[in-house]
């Protein structure tokens, strides 16, 4: 006990001599939670649009006005020809042309019917993607209906004629779309998993590279206690990067927890214990700082940035991918973060999706890694 | 069991094909300073490494202080002290920390003792006037001088040596060593490789390894004077030139450059003329030509040129 007090004091010691250290450990991960905080605002209003105007009549400017009037797409480009439309696709210089044929006035009032040509740059983010190509037919949709109902109009029925179904969507939650409700209770679980592995792993590994470790080993200073002692500070360290950015993103962001703040401490302790775990049985396959950093950065961290469903939905995997993002706690864990901070469900609800999972693998990762752990060089 | 402070029996360790040491065997009092010699890869660390407990012998056995190294490796480590040639410090602490970190680590003494014991060590190895100072601005000889207080701090009975003396100056290496006699004054047994052969010469046994094996095992005098042959030290222009003259004649046992001079080991003393001749002959007339008291040097070549030619 008296020698994991020792390891203790020395570890704190590590911490605080060195001013750049201590920055970084403390300061960092709440400034990256600014950057990308600010960064994401998710509102797609910069989708840019060119047409091809061959008619110009009333009805293709009221067409086109159409798109133009939501703020989701923006007019940057009167084009000649098709192909200087195709060209500016090309070159990125916007996302979406339309083409409207001559004939499209005539048509329109002769036929009832008209041709458009819509075409869209898919080489973007496939959800950002399949949400223009949405939009993009509903706004269409609604122009054919106004159409028909003009149409009804000079039949004089338009009074007495109503929509079949009154549809009413009431968005949960997070009503107003703020992108920030949804990225900053993701990006906790990130950064925490980023900073637990990094700290554990590399304090054990340099002691291996400057050869202080083949001192320690010719003590009787026992395993767990060498292991515990480098592990509890490093915990304190993670619980209070924890409480500056629930505190940052409710102070700065406005994403205040809605449940309770307690389970939220309590559930991320035993994250951020499973997460020095992880990282401790990576230094022990590690001889050196760089190999721990490489295992630690493509086994675990950006699997756990792309696959832990921060970004991207996980019901989509495939069987694999699926499987090996489930056993990465901090899968289970920014689901617990999003439910505790943004739907403020508490613990037991989640309890068998989540919560459960997540403290079980921790609790395992830690446990293996007291046991996996030898003074060995 | 005994007053042997180390008894190493038939001691083997393989690393894959490779048998780093080979069979070796040897005993050490209480209180001598006991060296090990050899070139590199020989099998020096890693017997010290087996009897230290940082690897696990294959075969054969090791007791130190009384304890056998395979199956109470901790009750070993508790009573002995180890020091390797990489000084290994925390270099953000400073050195009073290290001492005291040490002094933690090894013993349940109460602060005011902890705090008495690390004054001591800073007054012995004279480094109290940086005590305040962390270990990276340190030179290589106060930081070797540091390790060496952190290695005894817990007052060990056994001092293991793994080149402690590497990379630092020879006015350095003598204030070391004579730092280690005083340990050994008090009762303290030590263990030292290294490759300087001035250090050897400190040393109260000298067991020298070669691939693995034990070539020599006694005292630094015993091994000077068992060498066979007379020692002639001769001074000349071209040593390189002479070498190739000297090395295939039946009357001469070994042959080594020395610096600008050439030391040749013959038969017996009436050698010296027959080389003589030789030399004139080659067109190599030499400057002077001497007997001398073969060195620790001397001796090791030679040791480890005749176990050449028996392996082959």
């Amino acid at each position: 006990m008296k020698r994991l007090l020792t390891i203790m004091r020395k570890e704190v010691r590590h911490i605080l001599r060195d001013p750049l250290t201590l920055l970084l450990i403390l300061a960092l991960p709440a400034s990256l939670l600014i950057l990308l905080g600010y960064g994401i605002t998710g509102t797609s209003t910069g989708v840019t649009m060119g047409i091809v105007d061959f008619d110009k009549s009333d009805s293709s400017r009221a067409y086109v006005e159409r798109f133009t009037a939501s703020n989701d797409f923006k007019l940057t480009h009167d084009l000649q020809n098709e192909e200087d439309m195709v060209r500016k696709i090309e070159t990125d210089k916007m996302d979406i042309g339309i083409i409207i044929p001559e004939s499209f006035e005539r048509e329109l009032l002769t036929n009832g019917s008209a041709n458009v040509m819509i075409l869209l740059d898919g080489s973007g983010n496939p959800t950002d993607v399949s949400t223009a190509e949405l939009k993009l037919t509903a706004i269409s949709e609604m122009a054919n209906q106004d159409l028909i109902l003009k149409k009804v109009d000079v039949s004089g029925q338009a009074r007495t004629l109503q929509m079949p179904i009154n549809t009413t969507v009431k968005t949960l939650y997070n009503p107003n779309g703020n992108a920030r409700l949804y990225m900053i209770p993701g990006l906790i679980p990130i950064i925490l998993q980023v900073q637990a592995i990094l700290l554990a792993a590399l304090s054990i590994v340099r002691e291996r590279e400057q050869g202080t470790m083949e001192q320690l080993i010719v003590t009787p200073i026992r395993s767990w206690e060498l292991m515990l002692g480098k592990i509890i500070p490093y915990l304190v360290v993670c619980m209070l990067n924890l409480l500056l950015m629930i505190w940052m993103g409710d102070f700065l962001f406005g994403v205040s927890v809605r449940g309770s703040v307690g389970e939220l401490v309590g559930l991320s302790a035993i994250f951020i214990l499973g997460s020095l775990g992880m990282g401790v049985l990576i230094s022990n396959i590690s001889k050196t700082q760089m190999q721990a950093v490489y295992i630690s950065v493509f086994v675990v961290i950006i699997p756990a940035i792309i696959l832990s469903g921060l970004m991207f939905s996980r019901e989509s995997m495939p069987d694999f991918t699926y499987w090996y993002s489930e056993l990465l706690p901090v899968t289970q864990y920014l689901e617990i973060t999003r439910g505790i901070i943004v739907r403020g469900v508490d613990a037991a609800t989640l309890l068998f999706t989540s919560t459960l999972p997540m403290v079980i693998m921790s609790v395992g990762y830690f446990i293996a890694s007291v046991f996996a752990f030898r003074k060995h060089l | 069991m005994t007053e042997n402070t180390i008894e190493v029996k038939n001691l083997v360790k393989t690393f894959g094909k490779f048998r780093a040491v080979d069979d070796i065997s040897f005993y050490i009092p209480q209180g001598e300073i006991f060296g090990l010699l050899g070139p590199n890869g020989a099998g020096k660390t890693t017997t010290i490494r087996m009897l230290i407990g940082l690897l696990r012998p294959d075969s054969g056995s090791a007791h130190v202080l009384g304890f056998d190294v395979r199956k109470k490796p901790e009750e070993v480590k508790k009573r002995i002290g180890y020091m390797s040639q990489k000084f290994s410090l925390y270099n953000d602490l400073t050195v009073r920390e290290n001492l005291d970190f040490y002094a933690a680590i090894y013993n349940n003494m109460p602060f005011r003792q902890r705090r008495e014991r690390v004054d001591e060590m800073l007054e012995m190895v004279e480094l109290g006037h940086i005590q305040r100072s962390q270990t990276r601005s340190l030179s290589g000889a106060w930081r070797q001088r540091l390790a060496l207080a952190c290695a005894i701090i817990h007052r060990p009975k056994m001092l293991f040596l793994d080149e402690a003396t590497a990379g630092v100056d020879p006015v350095a290496r003598r204030q070391f060593w004579d730092l280690i006699y005083r340990l050994a004054s008090e009762g303290i047994s030590v263990l030292a490789t290294t490759h300087y052969m001035d250090e050897a010469d400190y040393c109260n046994t000298i067991a020298m390894m070669y691939q693995g094996r034990l070539i020599s095992l006694a005292s630094p005098d015993t091994i000077k004077e068992s060498l066979p042959g007379t020692l002639l030290q001769i001074d000349l222009g071209d040593p390189l030139e002479a070498q190739k003259v000297l090395i295939n004649d039946p009357r001469v046992l070994n042959v080594s450059i020395q610096g600008m001079q050439l030391h040749v080991t013959v038969k017996k003393e009436s050698d010296i003329n027959a080389i003589q001749r030789l030399l004139n002959k080659a067109n190599l007339p030499p400057n002077t030509i001497e007997i001398i008291q073969p060195s620790l040097e001397d001796a090791f070549t030679s040791l480890v040129s005749q176990q050449r030619v028996l392996d082959q």
